[in-house]
């Protein structure tokens, strides 16, 4: 494949900006002239023009006059002016130029400062500025702008004449301006300096260590809203805080959210509904994947065409590591501006996310040819972005006093074979191709000095075309090739294997010939011809070649290999003759019958009668019923990180804003039996995060994955990872770094809540008459966390190890009036069994776990045993992704540890958690009326021999041995069709990238996630 | 009982509760049989009512219960009892790492890339309190190996019942293990990790073949101006008279690596072996063995069959593959039975299952001569289970004999749990 010939582009441009560069174009105001003034009134008149006025109107042979870089008029029967400069356009065609709303063109590099060797705690912007370095809505894009030539004309170039840019850094950014693409004084280039304020969940480069994780970042933005609020209430008498009143003032522009994918949009929109926010949302090209949702959000959407590309799949093992869901991307991604057309959601279109703005054209007509209306696509870039913008009165269409930015090109601009000549910015002329570019491309005899048996093959596109020589023996010499108007420049290597000598060839275009001067490889001069022979040839698309356009594949719900095309419906079943372990007081019952409708348990019994409705009756025949596996202490299916561990208290952030439904880990786990999971926050930091209890309905959205009507819990921790034990010597500043001060450190973020309670309370008692003069207090996230604990609405789960800790807590938690509901983990419990006991506390213990690290060197597999028989309700849980299948076995061990009753043991991994989760009432055991999650075994569930062959969740079959042998059959499928495609591609000339994999890390608590880099202790 | 009531006296004795070193036992003084159990031998075979005899460490009888040796032995019941071969665990760090975030009690990864002469034998800590707890779960020999870097150094076999690592010493200096670079390369950045190809493989691959080519022209050289210890240490792996445990995963890294060792002319085992059953006949081919790694770990890709890693042990099986399985740790270890155990919930036999953590392993250790099946001639390393071993709902080891010394089976952890049940007063 020929390389694009860059360098002949470049070549030609930069003399056409040799010619614009004689002086300032336009009249100053404000300015100074150094010299005789220069005003103009540039008056032009566009005759016999196809005239699109905006992205649906075309006005066939029509003239438009443009006058001091405004559209005078536009339409069929314009007079045109005296003094106009008249271009006849001969049939070519105007469109008003495009707008991408989501740009950093103008603004300065940011550098990203050297990383700490430590933590930060606080932002090293030194002024009265906010606390967090990601949080900097004072920054105005407007201030920073400058124009930058060689950007603006490669924008100029794809057929843009504005953009909204602004400095893609932090996660509130600041504000964004409207500027037009000329190359003039940047005063006369903004449109609208403060144009829109910009968000992301990327702290970008805040070098600061909060927030570490999407979840913090969540809750920093929550956080930093409330706080504008309350300044503003506030009137900066406790403090003057340039960030917070910066916030205030562009909560009146347009709100602008980038995501890294379409989750994260709904989590954006989720913040939005909170505060009334409507965002338009920078989404990340994969909203096909999850349409009705994006839809339901009701936002506009910026979406890029970062398509991406093939990959290399010839080799069949390299293959095999790409998963499904990358290739189906790669054949659905191109569809995705359609997908948003049809579904109605209102889009602009961005250059934001392309590898090069070369390929933007090429990667428009693909969405087109994916789906995507022209009419579509030329509102996408003109009319949508300036209306979300604010400037629909001056840019993305073309009529009387609206800025004369258009471009003219020869044909529809969305053809392929169409060439933009001109892009006018502001009434300015900026020359893209020349109109009488001329087509060199086709086939020449080549005679050099005295070389006459060589042959010229110029071929590419019109606009750049590329060239080879071939000798006589039809071997081929790589050749450059630059042209400029009339003249071209070759070089090129005579012979193939001589290894620095070339030609060196100038010369003119004369007729259809070429013909110069040049230098041979002695530095000889030598003349040199080309003589035409034959015209260059378009490629025909061998028909049964082509890649068929429509994608084949499906939308999978969740988008992976194991997803579903539709999502599992709920069914009525009847289990006959299982052997039915209740968990209840009729204990384990053989040959029974469970019927199950409308996702509840309805009848347990021998010899049920047939349903009236219409049921599946499943024979279980020397088979074991249960109900599902709740793992107490898990970390699957969150999005980016699950460790908010850079302060030592993160009550405020939330699992529950990083549900990810996308985990593979879900689907392994109801292989194993598990309905319902427990997703914590890590164990970096004392006070934790707030956790979600999940059950794992494959498939469905984040909202819909969470347990319905189940009271929040929060995780706390205790021992070596709060006091960061194993983290190394640069982690030996934040407090506490003693089991002494994790103590200190529970009080006083008690005794913060307590007062902040105090506070609440004397401001809630105000009368209502007085209550408009006096001001809230600030709300805190992280203390209203905390008060709920001491209000009894949320409970506690504590990773414990040492009983000094768990003693020490249950002190804390006695002294501030509060109660631990569970101690994870807690391998040392065995040691204060009786004072949890006393309490009445909960105890969620690894099986048999130790010799990790210090803190587990006493930890002992009769652990679970020892606490079940003192009478605390005990659970085994996971911490990890594999064992969460298998956590039937890990129950079982507590019977060769110990010496449980298989009945005993059984609940550690069912009822116990579902009593210290507080959902007893609905899982954990059979029985009529509680939810239908439930498991078929093969075998005695406790015994290494058993496998689920069906797992229900609300009577849902989201696994069973049957259909997944069904999914195998459809990945290998599907798999296989992916492949043979990007294979023709690759042969049909699609560029292909080597094999990457992106995927969400496996977590367990003590994964601490940054934005450089992740590190297991 | 007999070593449970010694704990307890000495609980009572130093009124600490636990944490006495466990004395190894006595050589064996009288023939001991063990009779009317149930006989894996660990060849596959099974007998029903039989008896094992052995005497001065040895095994003397395996066989019909009926007609076992009792003459002036000493009898030990195993009516409706287990009687298996000692567990073989391969490719651990046991004794060598104590608390793994505890830097002080590491002593599995020197510093350096290769590093052949670096033995774990003289760095083995008998006194180690997890090794009690393996032996307890029926393990009775395990390879010692270093960690990291690409030549991690030279393993040996330990028996888990010594004073010191000298009367430990099963084999000493089996085989050098060597890392095999990554096809692919990870990466850790905002917030996700990513794979993509590791574009310095070849070169890498290209460096061991260059190290091992010097250190074969060293090792056929009778004398040396310079000597160099790491070469000597490799020398055995040239003359097949030790192994070279070549660990990697991926299918096409386990190509070359079978390629590396055939051209060197060297007794390969490939260690992880993840994806060895893609490539059984080229295994199969040059007789190259598998120390599998975890059984219980997730599928390397979103699109894999999900129970793959269950399953990989019944693909081997059935490929003809001499494999064994094994759990890369040291207090993880003990649950080496029950990964035998899921492999059977995944298609092998039972007794296959067991072989795969015994007499296979001993074949791939080489050491097959000495243990890994009750035969007569063998070691008498010899477990009793009340129930079936590879399932933790019965596993129950009640004896265990480790070259017929009758070991013993108390841990610090079994003392905590008496400590403590005594505290609360219940059973």
């Amino acid at each position: 494949m020929p390389k694009p010939t860059l360098p002949a582009m470049k070549k030609k441009l930069n003399i056409i900006l040799l010619l614009l560069a004689s002086g300032p174009v336009f009249s100053q105001q404000t300015f100074p002239v150094n010299g005789v003034n220069d005003d103009r009134e540039r008056v032009y008149a566009f005759t016999h023009a196809n005239i699109f006025t905006d992205y649906q109107t075309l006005t066939a042979d029509a003239t438009m006059i443009i006058r001091n870089g405004l559209v005078e008029s536009v339409g069929k029967n314009t007079t045109i002016p005296a003094g106009a400069v008249i271009i006849d356009l001969q049939g070519k065609f105007i469109y008003p130029s495009f707008i991408d709303i989501y740009s950093d063109y103008g603004m300065p590099k940011i550098s990203p400062e050297e990383d700490q060797r430590g933590p930060q705690f606080l932002s090293n912007k030194s002024g009265a500025y906010n606390w967090n370095q990601a949080v900097h809505p004072e920054v105005q894009a407007g201030e920073l702008f400058d124009v930058m030539s060689e950007k603006a004309k490669e924008l100029r170039e794809i057929g843009f004449g504005t953009v909204a840019s602004h400095q893609q850094d932090g996660i509130i950014r600041g504000t964004g301006t409207v500027v037009l693409l000329g190359d003039e004084q940047s005063n006369e280039m903004i449109v609208k300096e403060q144009a829109a304020a910009y968000y992301s969940f990327n702290k970008g480069t805040s070098t600061q260590d909060y927030p570490s994780s999407l979840m913090g970042s969540i809750a920093l933005l929550r956080q930093s809203y409330y706080d504008a609020q309350w300044y503003k209430a506030d009137k900066g008498v406790a403090e003057t805080n340039i960030s917070l009143d910066a916030l205030n003032k562009s909560m009146q522009l347009p709100q602008v959210f980038e995501v890294s994918d379409v989750f994260s949009a709904m989590r954006a929109d989720k913040i939005g509904d909170e505060f009334n926010i409507r965002y338009i949302v920078k989404g990340a090209g994969d909203e096909y994947q999850r349409i009705d949702e994006v839809k339901s959000t009701g936002n506009a959407f910026i979406i890029p065409l970062n398509f991406p590309l093939a990959y290399d799949v010839e080799d069949p093992f390299d293959a095999q590591q790409i998963p499904l869901a990358a290739m189906l991307h790669w054949e659905m991604a191109p569809g995705n501006p359609g997908t948003l057309e049809k579904a109605g959601v209102p889009f602009a279109i961005t250059t934001a996310s392309l590898k090069s703005n070369n390929d933007f054209m090429k990667q428009l007509r693909k969405a087109i040819e994916y789906g995507m209306s022209t009419t579509a696509a030329l509102k996408a870039l003109t009319l949508t972005p300036a209306t979300l913008m604010n400037v629909q009165d001056q840019v993305g269409s073309l009529a009387k006093g609206k800025v004369a930015n258009f471009i003219i090109c020869s044909d529809s601009v969305f053809k392929e074979k169409s060439i933009i000549y001109q892009n006018w910015v502001k009434g300015v002329q900026y020359v893209v191709n020349s109109f009488d570019l001329k087509d060199i491309r086709g086939n020449y005899n080549l005679t050099v000095g005295a070389i006459s048996n060589l042959s010229l093959k110029v071929e590419g596109s019109a606009t750049a075309p590329s060239a080879t020589v071939h000798a006589a023996n039809n071997e081929k010499l790589k050749a450059s090739l630059a042209t400029s108007d009339d003249l071209v420049t070759i070089s090129f290597r005579y012979p193939a294997d001589s290894s620095k000598d070339m030609y060196r060839l100038s010369g003119y275009l004369a007729e259809k010939n070429l013909a110069g001067n040049g230098q041979d490889p002695q530095g000889n001069w030598i003349s040199w011809n080309a003589q035409f022979t034959t015209a260059f040839e378009v490629k025909a698309d061998s028909g049964a070649k082509k890649i068929p356009v429509k994608p084949e594949g499906n939308v999978l719900y969740p988008f992976v290999g194991y997803g579903n095309a539709s999502l599992p419906k709920q069914e009525n079943f009847l289990f006959r003759n299982a052997t039915v372990w209740t968990n209840e007081s009729d204990g384990i019952l053989e040959n029974t019958d469970v019927y199950i409708s409308g996702g509840k348990i309805q009848k347990i019994g021998k010899n049920l009668p047939l349903p009236q409705a219409a049921a599946t009756v499943l024979d279980a025949s020397g088979k074991y019923l249960t109900s599902g596996i709740i793992d107490e202490h898990s970390h699957i299916a969150a999005a980016q990180g699950l460790n908010e561990g850079t302060q030592s208290v993160s009550a405020e952030v939330r699992v529950s804003d990083i549900i990810s439904p996308n985990d593979i880990d879900i689907y392994r786990q109801l292989a194993g039996g598990v309905t319902a999971a427990h997703i914590l926050h890590g164990s970096a930091n004392s006070i934790g995060g707030q956790s979600q209890l999940i059950k794992l309905r494959w498939g469905y959205s984040p909202e819909a994955m969470k347990f319905e009507g189940w009271p929040g819990f929060i995780k706390f921790a205790l021992g070596e990872n709060v006091k960061q034990s194993n983290w190394g010597d640069l982690n030996t500043k934040r407090f506490p770094q003693t089991r002494m001060g994790v103590e200190q450190t529970m009080y006083d973020a008690f005794i913060r809540a307590k007062d902040y309670k105090a506070q609440w309370s004397l401001y809630n008692s105000i009368p209502a008459k007085q209550k408009a003069a006096a001001i809230a207090p600030r709300r805190d996230l992280e203390l209203d966390a905390l008060v709920e604990i001491l209000d009894g609405k949320r409970y506690i789960t504590c990773h414990s190890y040492v009983q000094s800790e768990i003693n020490m807590l249950m002190h804390v938690a006695d002294s501030m009036g509060f109660k631990v509901n569970t101690f994870t983990h807690i391998l040392e419990g065995y040691k204060v069994a009786d004072k949890m006991k006393a309490r009445q506390v909960s105890a969620s213990s690894f099986s048999d776990w130790w010799g990790y690290k210090y803190e587990v060197y006493d930890a002992i597999p009769y652990n679970p045993a020892i606490l079940s028989k003192v009478g605390i309700v005990t659970a085994v849980n996971s911490d990890d992704a594999e064992m969460a299948r298998r956590l039937n076995q890990e129950a079982a061990k507590s019977i060769k540890y110990g010496g449980l009753s298989e009945e005993e043991a059984w609940k550690l991994c069912t009822l116990n958690p579902a009593k210290m989760l507080h959902v007893d009432d609905r899982v954990g055991s059979i029985k009529a009326g509680k939810d239908a999650d439930l498991v078929l075994w093969n075998n005695n569930p406790l015994s290494v021999y058993a496998k689920p062959e069906m797992t229900l969740v609300d009577g849902i079959c989201f696994f069973s041995l049957e259909k997944d042998a069904q999914q195998q059959q459809k990945i290998k499928e599907e798999r296989n069709r992916l492949i043979n495609k990007m294979i023709q591609a690759k042969k049909d000339g699609a560029p292909t990238q080597k094999p990457k994999i992106v995927y969400n890390l496996e977590l367990d608590c003590e994964t601490i996630t940054d934005g450089s880099g992740v590190g297991k202790l | 009982m007999k070593h449970l009531a010694l704990a307890l006296t000495l609980i009572c004795y130093f009124n600490h509760g636990y944490s006495q070193r466990i004395a190894p036992a006595p050589a064996q003084s009288v023939p001991l049989v063990i009779t009317g159990g149930t006989i894996h031998i660990g060849n596959g075979q099974v007998i029903e009512n039989g008896a094992v005899a052995f005497d001065n460490g040895k095994i003397t009888y395996v066989g019909a219960a009926a007609n076992a040796p009792a003459a002036g032995a000493t009898i030990i019941d195993a009516k409706s009892k287990h009687v298996y071969p000692g567990l073989i665990a391969a490719n651990t760090y046991l004794g060598l790492s104590e608390i793994e975030a505890v830097r002080a009690t590491n002593d599995y990864n020197e510093v350096g890339d290769y590093n052949p002469g670096t033995r774990s034998l003289t760095a083995y800590n008998t006194d180690s309190k997890v090794i009690p707890t393996l032996r307890s779960n029926g393990i009775l020999l395990a390879q010692v190996a270093p960690q990291g870097g690409i030549i991690s150094g030279t393993s040996s076999i330990m028996q888990l019942d010594g004073w010191n690592w000298e009367d430990a010493a099963y084999l000493a200096d089996d085989g050098v293990h060597l890392n095999w670079p990554s096809f692919f390369r990870f990466k850790f950045e905002d917030l996700t990790a990513s794979v993509t190809v590791n574009e310095d493989y070849e070169k890498q691959v290209q460096q061991i073949r260059s190290y091992f080519q010097q250190a074969q022209q060293y090792n056929l050289q009778a004398t040396h101006a310079e000597r160099n210890i790491n070469f000597e240490a490799l020398k055995g792996t040239f003359t097949k008279s030790n192994t070279i445990f070549i660990h990697t995963n991926y299918v096409r890294e386990i190509m070359n690596a079978v390629q590396f060792a055939k051209d060197f002319g060297m007794r390969m085992v490939l260690v992880g072996g993840r994806d060895a059953y893609q490539c059984t006949a080229l295994l199969k081919e040059n007789d190259i063995p598998v120390i599998l790694g975890e059984v219980h770990s997730l599928p390397a890709g979103d699109d894999e069959k999900i129970d793959l890693p269950y399953r990989t042990a019944t693909m081997l099986q059935q490929a003809g593959i001499l494999y064994s399985l094994s759990i890369s740790g040291f207090w993880q270890v003990r649950n080496l039975p029950f990964m035998a155990g899921t492999t059977v919930a995944y298609g092998v036999s039972k007794e296959d299952a067991l072989k795969s953590i015994t007499s296979n392993t001993a074949k791939i250790l080489g050491i097959d001569s000495r243990t890994g099946t009750l035969e007569t001639g063998k070691d008498a390393n010899i477990i009793i289970s009340t129930g079936d071993l590879l399932d933790m709902k019965s596993s129950n080891i009640e004896r265990a004999f480790i070259q017929g010394r009758d070991i013993s089976l108390d841990n610090a952890q079994k003392q905590l749990n008496e400590t403590y049940k005594q505290k609360y007063n219940i059973k």
